[in-house]
C-alpha cells in the first residue's frame, strides 16, 4: 500500500489509514439493559481521542444491547461506529439483513468475527448458528459492497459502503498458520485487521515480519490490538483462563511487583509503553485500546503515547 | 455407527408406570456394539425394572427381544404377532428404531430407553465419540479426512478460530481442537498449501436445514 491510497469507501477510519496516519479505535461494550444512555457516555469518553469506536456484539456470548442499535447510537452523536458481527447468532439472511440496516444508517466500518462459543455466556444451552463462518463473513459483505449483489445473487439497491475488517490472533495455535490464516483473511476481503491483545511483543513482532515477508503487509491495514491491566490479578487471570491469550511472565512479575494500589498505574505505563514500542514496527498501522470497563482511561493512554491530537480527515 | 446412551432408569419408570405388560426391544446394530441397547442391556433393563416393580408391590409382566435391527421393515415384522400381549413397547434401539416401531404398531405406545447422541467410533472400551453430522454433502477430501462440521466447536470450514491452544478447544481443554488436527494431518500429507484454499460457503440444503432428508435410488428399488 503506498503511503497515500485511494479509500474505496466514506469511512474516516480507511480515509486517516490511507493518507498514512497511524490510526487509533478503541471498543464500547453495550450495556446489559436498554438505556443506550449508556453507550453514549461511553462514547464521551472517548471520543476526541479515537477515530473509530468499536461495539462488541454479545461478547463473550452474554446477551447485551444490540450491536447495531448501539452503533446506531453512535452514528447519531455525529461518531465513527465500527460495527462488530458474530457469526455465532444469526445465519445469513440476518446477517445480509443486518449489514443492511448499518448501511441504511450511513455505517462504514465493520469487523467480522466467529464469536466466542455460548457455552461461555448465559446461555449455554442456546442453540449456536455458524451458518457460515468469519472468513465467509467478509466475502459476504464484500461481495454486497463490490458486486452490489446478495448472496443469492439478487441485486442489491442501494449497496453498503462498509470498510471490511477482521481480528487475527497472533498468539493462538497452531503458530505455523498464523501468517497462512492472515494471507486467507486477505484473501477473502478483509481490509483492516485489529489484533487480539499484545503483551508478548517479541512473538507479535515475530508474526508481522512474518506477514512482511509473505509481502501481507501491503495489502492491509494492522492496527495493533491492546489492553491495559488493571491489576496482577487480571494479568493472572488473562493468561490461565482466557482462551487464546499470550500473557508473558515478565509481565505479571512487573504487575505483582508495585503494591496494590499502584497496579493500575503500572498496567497503563506497559500499555502505552508497548504502544511506543510498536510505533515503529513495520506493518503496524494503528491501535485498537481495548479498555475493557475502563474507557475513561483511553484518553491519557492516546495522549501519552503521542497519538494525540487525533488527525482531520 | 450410532451412538446412543442409556437414560436414567427414573426416568424410565416414569414412562411406564401406567403399563402393567411391557415389552423391553433391543437392537443388535450399533446399540449393541455402543452398550447401551443391545441383548445385555435389554436383560439388565428387565431385571432392574421388574424389581423395581416388585418392590413396589406392582404386578407388571416384562419380556424382552432383541431385533435384529429396528430400522428395516422384516426385523420388526418378527414381533407383529405377540403385540397384542403387550400394551407399551420400550425400545432401547436408536431414536430411528423407535419412530420406526412407533409407525409400524401405530395403536402401541412405543416408549424410548436411551438417548441417542451422535454418529461416532469407539475410541477405547467405555468410549464413544462423534466424527460425522450427516450433513449431506462431504468435504473430507478437502479437510485430511478430518470433518469440521462435526468436531469443531463452531463448525468452522476456514479454521481455527483464536480459541484454539495447545491443540486444544476453547470450550473444553480435553476436546481436540479440529483445526489443529487438519493443520498436523495436511502437514502429515504435505499438502499444508491446502490450508490456503478458502472454503466456499456451505449449502445446508443437504442438512438438517433443509428439512427431513430422503435417498431415493431407482435402481435398487424393487
Amino acid at each position: 500500500m503506498s503511503k497515500v491510497a485511494s479509500p474505496k469507501t466514506p469511512s474516516k477510519l480507511e480515509k486517516i489509514l490511507a493518507a498514512g496516519h497511524l490510526a487509533v479505535t478503541s471498543e464500547c461494550g453495550p450495556p446489559r439493559g436498554s438505556d443506550g444512555s449508556v453507550i453514549e457516555k461511553k462514547a464521551q469518553l472517548i471520543k476526541d481521542h479515537v477515530d473509530a469506536i468499536n461495539i462488541t456484539d454479545n461478547q463473550t456470548s452474554v446477551t447485551r444491547l444490540s450491536s447495531l442499535a448501539s452503533c446506531i447510537r453512535l452514528k447519531l452523536m455525529g461518531l465513527e461506529p465500527v460495527l462488530q458481527m458474530v457469526v455465532r447468532d444469526r445465519n445469513r439472511i440476518a446477517l445480509q439483513s443486518d449489514i443492511l440496516g448499518a448501511a441504511s444508517f450511513d455505517i462504514h466500518n465493520m469487523l467480522c468475527l466467529s464469536g466466542d462459543h455460548q457455552v461461555f455466556g448465559d446461555n449455554a444451552s442456546g442453540q449456536n448458528v455458524f451458518d457460515i463462518d468469519s472468513m465467509q463473513l467478509i466475502q459476504t459483505v464484500r461481495q454486497m459492497r463490490d458486486e452490489g449483489k446478495f448472496l443469492g445473487g439478487d441485486e442489491i439497491k442501494r449497496p453498503p459502503q462498509l470498510f471490511v475488517g477482521a481480528a487475527a490472533n497472533p498468539f493462538a495455535d497452531p503458530f505455523e498458520i498464523r501468517v497462512a490464516r492472515l494471507a486467507k483473511k486477505i484473501a477473502a476481503g478483509a481490509e483492516f485487521i485489529q489484533t487480539q491483545c499484545i503483551y508478548n511483543l517479541e512473538k507479535f513482532e515475530l508474526w508481522i515480519k512474518q506477514a512482511g515477508d509473505r509481502g501481507l503487509l501491503d495489502k492491509v491495514y494492522i492496527l495493533a490490538g491492546l489492553t491495559p491491566m488493571k491489576t496482577a490479578g487480571m494479568a493472572k487471570y488473562m493468561k490461565n483462563r482466557v482462551p487464546g491469550m499470550d500473557v508473558p511472565d515478565d509481565v505479571i512479575k512487573r504487575m505483582s511487583g508495585v503494591p496494590k494500589e499502584k497496579q493500575a498505574e503500572e498496567g497503563i505505563k506497559i500499555c502505552v509503553e508497548s504502544i511506543q514500542r510498536l510505533k515503529e514496527v513495520e506493518g503496524v498501522k494503528g491501535f485498537h485500546i481495548m479498555a475493557i470497563e475502563w474507557e475513561e482511561k483511553v484518553p491519557e493512554i492516546v495522549e501519552q503515547s503521542g497519538l494525540y491530537p487525533r488527525p482531520e480527515v | 455407527m450410532i451412538v446412543a446412551d442409556k437414560k436414567p432408569i427414573e426416568e424410565i419408570i416414569e414412562e411406564l408406570k401406567d403399563f402393567s405388560r411391557i415389552l423391553i426391544a433391543g437392537c443388535n446394530e450399533c446399540v449393541t456394539v455402543c452398550e447401551a441397547g443391545g441383548k445385555k442391556e435389554v436383560g439388565i433393563l428387565a431385571s432392574a425394572l421388574r424389581m423395581y416393580f416388585m418392590n413396589q408391590g406392582k404386578e407388571v409382566k416384562i419380556d424382552e427381544v432383541t431385533l435384529e435391527r429396528q430400522c428395516d421393515h422384516e426385523y420388526l415384522e418378527e414381533i407383529r404377532n405377540n403385540m397384542d400381549h403387550y400394551d407399551a413397547v420400550l425400545s432401547i434401539a436408536c431414536g430411528v428404531g423407535v419412530q420406526f416401531m412407533a409407525e409400524k404398531y401405530f395403536d402401541k405406545p412405543v416408549l424410548p430407553g436411551v438417548n441417542t447422541c451422535f454418529l461416532g467410533v469407539t475410541e477405547e472400551r467405555g468410549v464413544w465419540t462423534e466424527r460425522c453430522q450427516a450433513c449431506g454433502k462431504c468435504i473430507l477430501a478437502s479437510t485430511g479426512g478430518i470433518c469440521p462440521v462435526s468436531r469443531c466447536a463452531k463448525r468452522l470450514f476456514n479454521g481455527p478460530c483464536g480459541g484454539s491452544a495447545k491443540g486444544k478447544c476453547e470450550i473444553n481443554s480435553e476436546l481436540d481442537c479440529a483445526w489443529q488436527l487438519i493443520v498436523d494431518r495436511l502437514k502429515e500429507l504435505d499438502r499444508l498449501e491446502d490450508y490456503e484454499k478458502l472454503m466456499p460457503i456451505k449449502d445446508w440444503s443437504t442438512d438438517r436445514a433443509g428439512g427431513p432428508r430422503k435417498v431415493v435410488r431407482e435402481d435398487v428399488k424393487l
